[in-house]
């Protein structure tokens, strides 16, 4: 990669990183701005007295100058120290280490699933041919996309599971327990991708240089993969994010209706709870993967279209 | 091979259009090619030229319906052809050619992977071949550096280089026919020129031609035989000679007086149908244009020095300009040499960064726009894309009534509004019609209706016409001729066609990368250039009269 | 401007991708518009009057009659604690529906706003917020409402709030996107020369041209807040019960869905087909806008 190919990625990953530390002060001005005190919050049912308080003000560094207790956190963050849970006592890295491997697992293989679909249904829908074909799995996927994705989950629970024993009804063992929670979050996902990826391919099938492909002789099927696909995908990428946030939003939930252990746990616990920093930690963490997940469909812009290599 | 290599005989094309409608594109049309013959079809838009070429290499589209009492390519039938035997002959018997190769090539693809598609598609050579195979090809087109320019993409090549690329890979196959359609539409006289020789070059060897243009000028010189299209049919056929100069069919003839150029200066390019139909005498179908008077010592504008930077690059390198009272005045540039960063700097939507502006007499530059307000409306503009320039939710009464004098009351207003567009030829149908549901021409017409609605000291003209058909401009320029004479308004004339301009200018400007490299009365500038740049501009230019 | 995240948020996207390279959809009417207009009109009539459809209480248990299936007397069965589920369903779009249009009406409002501001402002004052609206929109939607929730306690105004602000950036960025082109416009620039104002200029073809498509915006976004506030309400988050709200409604059959799936799916069944309904009407209205029709 040349020099002048290297200063968009840089400036992508600048924005990126931008982007990140206002999202971390913001979570950091959420924790100012929560009810209660700190302190309470962290005596809890405990014992109360002036010099316990004085010891925790200490021990948590309540005593320092905000803004030095604002870079102090910002030092952590970077080092990947996420805080402590008030309730657990623990280190919030700790309680996520533990339970980020089934929600990654399961967002993993949904997500691929969902691209997969998409591009199915996309592609043998795209263009003029087969309008029945089209209508059909157009309907489906306005369905997929407007049903609550819990709703999916209780639905295929209730017929596969249920009535059919197909699938474990709960748990995170195997593979097997694996399918269901990942087609439930899959299905909304492929039925947005669906939509966007057709238009986008519908569009790109209009362009002149398809015509000239065709005027070459070159196969329909080649034609729309090695030409038109490519242009269509652009904007689908763009769309990752935004997907990405879908994700974690469904899985969350989808892991309650499933009964997987997982974040989703961990946030709602906290969540009643009023435990602050696990809350944050599991927020600023997804929005430090979201905009990993960017910067990458960013780069990968890059890689797909040249005419965006130029500063 | 016996026959000629395209034989068509009374070829329909419908399109199946919303509402069960069909749209009859092509109305029985009668076309032969023979092997190493260049053929041309001239028409605008709408004529059916287009989806004729693209009918002989099947690509008419998924909604059209052909049928035909004859089709053979290469003495095969093809009527009945499936998709399977369609490959076959694209690219390999007939290649095509599209305009503006930005968009004809796969902009994600370098430009080697998009001629290596042909040898690939076709099994022409093996894969270890190909690439020597395609620098070959990129030289036979006169690309320089071909090893380079394969590796890059569309967007790192010029126009001319790009346009040279696509017919690279279009005469990749090796195909007996080239169908060109609109090859050098989006491109500069000079890369025109360069596309054309190239063009000439193949069928030298022996390759036979089909072009299709809107502009005849364009074909006369390369065709052995010119078709005339309209509305689906041809109307006039034959040797371009024959064409220029006798030309039989009325459409013809009109189509030949409403090209501007030097000789149409001082009379109408529209000629109304019954006088076409009539005469045959080029000379007794002229209707001069009102005469005018023009003050070129009384300025209207004056522009000095102006300088217009963008980063490091200067984009306007001290352009002067005045514009006197009445006159018209044409800039002259291929695109990329300033012309329309001067309109705006005149306009006084861009601060210039060297320079003075006086308009009306009153500093116009480096003055706030609070200044410039009073005098606002003395100053119109008429761009290129007028659909643009109307703000999407108005109907054509409130467009041209925003520039009005107010307040009127409603109905006095209607009536101004009515009686101006009436000055454009539109009727008072179009009043409450949304610019969206008119043609290109009419929506010219409201912009300037709205233009002259304040009676302005000068309009300035960026590329009015370039994106009419040239019946369509012929209206537009006679229309913009008359106002003129009527109101006595000053016109910029801003255009990249040198025949416009030689039509319509008292006086030209040529500019070249961001200056004015010639000036003068446009007699003398085009009869005798002075300067080597207009002298290639003039010589590049495809002339109706350079034929016979 | 950097393209570090996308422009057009995924939900709203296709109401943003404006295609007129696609040919226009052919005239009249279509059945599938019709059944949704027809289905909003019933979710309507049910949220203002919920008693001509259903005139029982929908708190009323009958413990006699428990997780009883769909017949003629209980339409829709009845729940856990034998209350009648078709009531409830009815008397839940009241609920469902002013949560979802509550929160949109924030979104779209502060939307509006910032990014009009952002639109129109200095080049700095509108990096600065777009930059914001980047890192306020790299929080999932779900997870930002849990943490406003998590600050001001569950219930029904936090999740309206909290729905709303989850929704703002999108809004925003779009409205901001908008403004830009507006102000890049040729009509914008030609307008100069009627010799307007700049306020005047802004007044008069800038803003309407901005405002114009928001309700289409609107209508998808109400699909977008109804469909959050049953994920949310599912995990308990919403209104409490015995409220019959459908997310609400949806948490508590759950327990039941071996015996009874009906207390589930079907208040299910309604929020879907409100949603789907709303963006059919929503897509309607934006081929409409963009001239793609009529």
């Amino acid at each position: 990669m040349s020099g002048a190919t290297l200063r968009p990625v840089l400036r992508r990953v600048a924005a990126g990183l931008l982007v990140l530390w206002i999202a971390a002060t913001a979570a950091y001005l959420a924790l100012l701005a929560a009810p209660g005190d700190i302190v309470d919050s962290i005596v809890g049912e405990g014992p109360d007295t002036p010099e316990i308080r004085a010891e925790i003000m200490r021990e948590w560094g309540l005593d320092r100058p905000a803004l030095v207790q604002y870079l102090d956190y910002l030092w952590r963050l970077a080092g990947g120290d996420l805080g402590r849970s008030y309730l657990l006592q623990r280190p919030v890295a700790e309680v996520i280490g533990e339970q980020v491997g089934p929600t990654f697992t399961l967002a993993a293989a949904a997500a691929a699933l969902g691209v997969l679909l998409a591009l199915l249904a996309a592609l043998t829908t795209a263009g003029p041919r087969r309008p029945w074909l089209r209508r059909g799995v157009s309907t489906v996927e306005l369905v997929l996309v407007s049903t609550p994705a819990f709703l999916i989950g209780i639905v295929l629970l209730s017929v596969l599971s249920f009535r059919f024993g197909l699938f474990p009804v709960s748990g995170d063992q195997g593979l097997a327990a694996l399918v269901l929670p990942a087609v439930t979050l899959a299905l909304p996902i492929a039925g947005l991708l669906a939509q966007v990826l057709r238009d986008s391919l519908d569009r790109a099938l209009e362009e002149p240089f398809v015509l000239t492909a065709r005027a070459r002789g070159v196969v329909e099927r080649v034609v729309l993969l090695r030409h038109v696909l490519r242009h269509a995908l652009l904007p689908v990428v763009t769309l990752a994010g935004w997907q990405f946030s879908l994700l974690i939003g469904s899985t969350i939930i989808v892991e309650q209706v499933f009964g997987r252990p997982g974040l989703g746990q961990v946030v709602l616990n906290a969540v009643t709870s009023g435990d602050m920093p696990v809350v944050l930690a599991v927020v600023t963490l997804s929005a430090a993967v979201y905009v990993a997940v960017n910067t990458l469909a960013d780069l990968a812009y890059l890689l797909v279209d040249p005419r965006l290599r130029r500063s | 091979m016996a026959g000629p290599l395209v034989d068509v005989a009374d070829l329909h094309v419908d399109f199946a259009a919303p509402g069960g409608r069909t749209v009859a594109a092509v109305r029985g049309v009668d076309l032969t090619v023979e092997a190493g013959e260049c053929v041309a079809i001239v028409g605008e838009s709408g004529s059916g030229k287009s989806v004729t070429a693209r009918t002989l290499v099947g690509l008419a589209g998924p909604t059209a319906t052909v049928r035909a009492a004859r089709l053979d390519l290469a003495g095969v039938d093809v009527r009945g052809h499936r998709p399977r035997d369609w490959r076959r002959i694209r690219g390999r018997v007939a290649g095509l050619v599209l305009q503006d190769a930005l968009v004809s090539l796969d902009p994600l693809r370098t430009v080697g992977a998009e001629i290596d598609e042909v040898l690939r598609t076709h099994d022409i050579a093996s894969r270890r071949e190909r690439p020597a195979r395609v620098t070959r090809l990129l030289t036979e087109v006169h690309v320089p550096e071909p090893e380079l320019r394969a590796r890059q993409y569309p967007h790192q090549l010029s126009g001319g280089l790009r346009q040279r690329a696509l017919i690279a890979s279009a005469i990749a196959g090796e195909p007996s026919l080239l169908i060109a359609d609109e090859p050098t539409t989006a491109l500069d006289v000079t890369v025109q020129a360069q596309v054309l020789r190239l063009l000439a070059e193949r069928r030298a060897a022996g390759s036979a031609l089909l072009l299709i243009s809107h502009d005849l000028a364009v074909v006369a010189r390369l065709a052995d035989r010119v078709l005339v299209m309209r509305a689906g049919e041809v109307v006039e056929q034959g040797p371009p000679r024959q064409l220029l100069h006798a030309p039989r069919h009325p459409y013809t003839r009109q189509l030949l007086d409403a090209v501007p150029s030097a000789s149409s200066r001082g009379r109408r390019l529209a000629t109304p149908a019954r006088l076409s139909v009539e005469c045959t005498v080029p000379a007794l179908r002229r209707i001069a244009l009102p005469t005018r008077t023009a003050a070129a010592d009384d300025p209207v504008i004056e522009a000095d020095g102006l300088v217009k930077r963008y980063g490091s690059r200067e984009v306007v390198r001290g352009v002067s300009i005045t514009v006197g009272r009445g006159e018209t005045v044409g800039l002259v540039g291929e695109s990329g040499s300033g012309k329309t960063t001067v309109a705006q700097l005149l306009f006084g939507l861009l601060p210039a960064d060297a320079g003075t502006v006086r308009f009306a007499g009153q500093p116009w530059s480096g003055v706030p726009e609070r200044r410039r307000r009073p005098l606002r409306r003395r100053l119109q503009l008429i761009s290129q894309d007028p659909l643009g320039s109307f703000d999407p939710r108005y109907r054509v009464e409130r467009i041209v009534a925003e520039n009005l004098d107010r307040p009127a009351g409603r109905a006095q207003r209607r009536d101004r509004v009515a009686e101006l567009l009436d000055r454009v030829g539109l009727g008072p149908d179009v009043l409450d019609r949304h610019p969206r549901q008119l043609s290109g021409g009419q929506r010219q017409r409201v912009a300037i209706a709205r233009a002259i609605a304040c009676r302005p000291a000068l309009i300035i003209c960026d590329e009015p016409v370039s994106a009419l058909d040239v019946s369509v401009q012929a209206h537009v320029l006679d229309l913009l001729a008359d106002i003129q004479a009527a109101d006595g308004t000053a016109l910029l004339f801003i255009s990249h066609d040198l025949g416009v301009v030689h039509h319509l200018s008292d006086r030209v400007l040529v500019m070249h990368d961001g200056a004015v490299v010639e000036q003068g009365p446009v007699g003398d500038v085009f009869t005798h250039p002075r300067h080597d740049y207009t002298r290639s501009l003039l010589a590049a230019l495809p002339t109706l009269t350079a034929v016979g | 401007m950097t393209v570090t995240l996308p422009e057009s948020p995924g939900l709203l996207a296709p109401a943003l991708t404006s295609t007129p390279a696609r040919p226009a959809r052919r005239r009249g009417v279509r059945p599938g518009l019709v059944v949704a207009g027809a289905y909003l009109a019933l979710v309507l009539l049910a949220a203002a009057w919920p008693e001509l459809i259903a005139p029982g209480d929908p708190l009323a248990a009958d413990p006699l009659r428990v997780l009883a299936p769909p017949d003629a007397t209980h339409w829709f069965g009845t729940d856990h604690l034998g209350r009648d589920v078709w009531t409830r369903v009815v008397h839940g779009a009241r609920h469902s529906l002013a949560i979802g249009a509550a929160a949109t009406g924030i979104a779209v409002t502060a939307g509006v706003l910032v990014g009009l501001l952002a639109g129109l402002a200095h080049r700095l004052a509108d990096e600065a917020l777009s930059r914001s609206l980047d890192a306020l929109s790299a929080f999932p939607m779900l997870l930002l409402a849990l943490l406003f929730i998590a600050i001001v306690g569950p219930g029904t105004a936090s999740l309206t709030i909290a729905i709303g602000i989850a929704l703002l950036p999108h809004l925003a960025r779009v409205v901001r996107a908008q403004t830009l082109l507006v102000r890049r416009a040729g009509y914008v620039e030609q307008a100069v020369a009627f010799g307007l104002s700049r306020p005047r200029l802004v007044l008069r073809h800038v803003l309407p041209n901005v405002v114009g498509p928001i309700p289409v915006l609107a209508v998808i976004g109400l699909g977008d807040a109804i469909l959050a506030a049953s994920g949310l309400s599912f995990l308990g988050m919403g209104p409490q019960p015995p409220s019959p709200e459908w997310g609400a409604m949806l948490s508590e059959g759950r327990n039941y869905l071996r015996v009874a799936w009906w207390g589930t799916i079907l208040p299910g069944v309604a929020v879907t087909l409100t949603v789907i309904s709303l963006t059919v009407l929503g897509r309607r209205l934006q081929r409409r806008f963009d001239g793609r029709e009529d």
